[in-house]
């Protein structure tokens, strides 16, 4: 593993992403996505008596499958990364629990994904021969903790998005025949003051606009090596915005970007606003699509950044700005 | 132009950039579904008092009614839809503060009935209760210093 430039680094021995699993609601199954994941839940609850519990059935059923698809017994299994969005992430750790895999819990807010599957390719590259990922969030826990009770007969501004009810979860291995991570630029922290919590993707834009070009510069890549650049969740708002600053910058990138929560709805029908979030909406994105157009080779080199709004709902109370941060892979095959 | 110029170049340039509200068609949604609610008050107000009771029964009925459906339509999945069409409409009427006691109660549920729905009951209607009695108590007091002989009155 070498650094090049500021804060990209590439792998001398790219490790492969194995397998991917994805399991989301009834809502994301309706979306565009629907029939690329592996299984679509009916109810929230999912036969559990609370959402969260239901959030940590699909983190934990997400596991199994992916682990059952790649053939690599949980015992193989070096370590896991696992992270959500719920106070002292419970959804991954009450749902890997029974797992027996050396465990770390990663918090990146909505970034968590990204940033598992980078740490877990430093792991796999050093000295792990296989590392798991996985990542949830959940539509009704997630608005209970940072939000309003669902029942609340409240109107939801234009600008706010929509977390994502779902998990994705990936194998990664010393060997294999690709997709390759072959490169991180993990992101700094970037404030750029805003402090409406129904505008993230705002308070996103500008970290997601940061990691990307420095990792431009770094690797002395541009804009068109990627067949797409994909980031985590910054909606519409902040589609909008990245492209603009973007621009100002110098980089015209309108015709290979694209944003998971985007992806996963559709606007129109679906009336999710500036579009999908949560760390389940890149995972499960990229789990169930990205990793199939990838594997089919309709895609050979993407760029994925996934953007977390590192805040809570206490900061949030007492009048704080919201940080943003992003992280940024590429894989190719 | 470089939106990220400076902090608050770009807290400008989000403000431009973030889609508004549809103002009109949620006032006019408020407009008749508040007026609708209130028409429904002044129809159980009025059939109260033909039966005989007095004004201030009268209204009282006109709220336990009123609360009532509202909290039943938030249990059946329905308020939030309502409340979501029709915004103020439904949440200034006193169905909205129905519908923000009822909401965490069924949301805090899974908490237990002591610390969960006991608990949270009143955390969207607890800064209501508190601001609003503490406004009848200042507005009691002005009254009492200023019309003294209509209190006797009443």
């Amino acid at each position: 593993m070498k650094k090049l430039g500021n804060q990209t680094y590439s792998f001398d021995s790219p490790p492969t992403i194995v397998d991917c699993a994805s399991i989301v609601g009834p809502k994301e199954a309706q979306g565009p996505l629907g029939k690329y994941f592996d299984l679509c839940i009916d109810d929230e609850f999912w036969g559990e008596k609370t959402w969260e519990k239901a959030e940590s059935k699909i983190i934990k059923e997400t596991v199994n499958t992916v682990i059952a698809k790649s053939g690599i017994s949980s015992a193989q299994i070096d370590c896991c990364f696992a992270g959500d969005l719920l106070n002292q992430c419970i959804s991954s750790s009450f749902g890997l629990r029974e797992l027996s895999i050396p465990f770390f819990g990663v918090f990146g807010a909505c970034s968590t994904f990204v940033e598992s599957m980078s740490l877990a390719a430093i792991c796999t590259e050093s000295f792990a021969e296989n590392t798991l990922c996985a990542t949830s969030s959940h539509f009704c826990s997630a608005e209970k903790q940072f939000r309003f009770p669902l029942e609340l007969g409240n109107q939801r501004p234009q600008s706010s998005q929509w977390t994502v009810t779902g998990a994705g979860s990936a194998i990664l291995s010393k060997t294999g025949s690709g997709p390759y991570i072959t490169m991180i630029t993990p992101g700094k922290i970037v404030d750029m003051g805003i402090k409406d919590g129904n505008n993230m993707g705002a308070a996103m834009a500008p970290a997601f606009c940061d990691t990307l070009t420095t990792h431009f510069l770094d690797s002395g890549r541009n804009p068109s090596y990627y067949d797409a650049i994909i980031s985590g969740d910054l909606g519409y708002v902040g589609k909008e915005i990245v492209l603009d600053i973007m621009a100002s910058k110098g980089y015209n990138i309108k015709s290979n970007y694209n944003d998971c929560g985007i992806l996963i709805f559709d606007k129109l029908k679906q009336d999710t606003h500036s579009g999908g979030s949560g760390c389940g909406c890149c995972a499960s994105v990229f789990s169930g699509y990205l990793f199939k157009e990838l594997r089919a080779r309709k895609m050979k080199r993407i760029l994925l950044i996934a953007t977390g709004a590192l805040m809570n709902s206490t900061s949030s109370q007492q009048g704080e700005s919201i940080p943003g941060i992003a992280h940024a892979i590429s894989i190719e095959i | 132009m470089n939106p990220l110029e400076s902090k608050q170049t770009y807290q400008q340039y989000v403000e431009q950039k973030s889609p508004n509200s549809p103002i009109l068609k949620n006032c006019f949604n408020a407009f008749w579904v508040g007026g609708l609610i209130c028409t429904l008050g002044q129809i159980i107000s009025n059939i109260c008092k033909e039966r005989g009771f007095d004004i201030a029964t009268s209204g009282t009925i006109v709220s336990i009614i009123l609360i009532g459906i509202a909290a039943f339509l938030t249990g059946l999945n329905l308020f939030n839809k309502i409340g979501k069409f029709a915004g103020a409409g439904s949440l200034i009427p006193i169905t909205g503060f129905a519908n923000s006691i009822v909401s965490p109660a069924m949301e805090y549920k899974s908490e237990g009935y002591v610390m969960g729905v006991g608990g949270k009951m009143f955390t969207v209607a607890g800064p209501v209760l508190v601001f609003g009695i503490s406004a009848s108590i200042l507005i009691g007091i002005i009254y009492m210093i200023f019309a003294t002989e209509s209190i006797t009155l009443v």
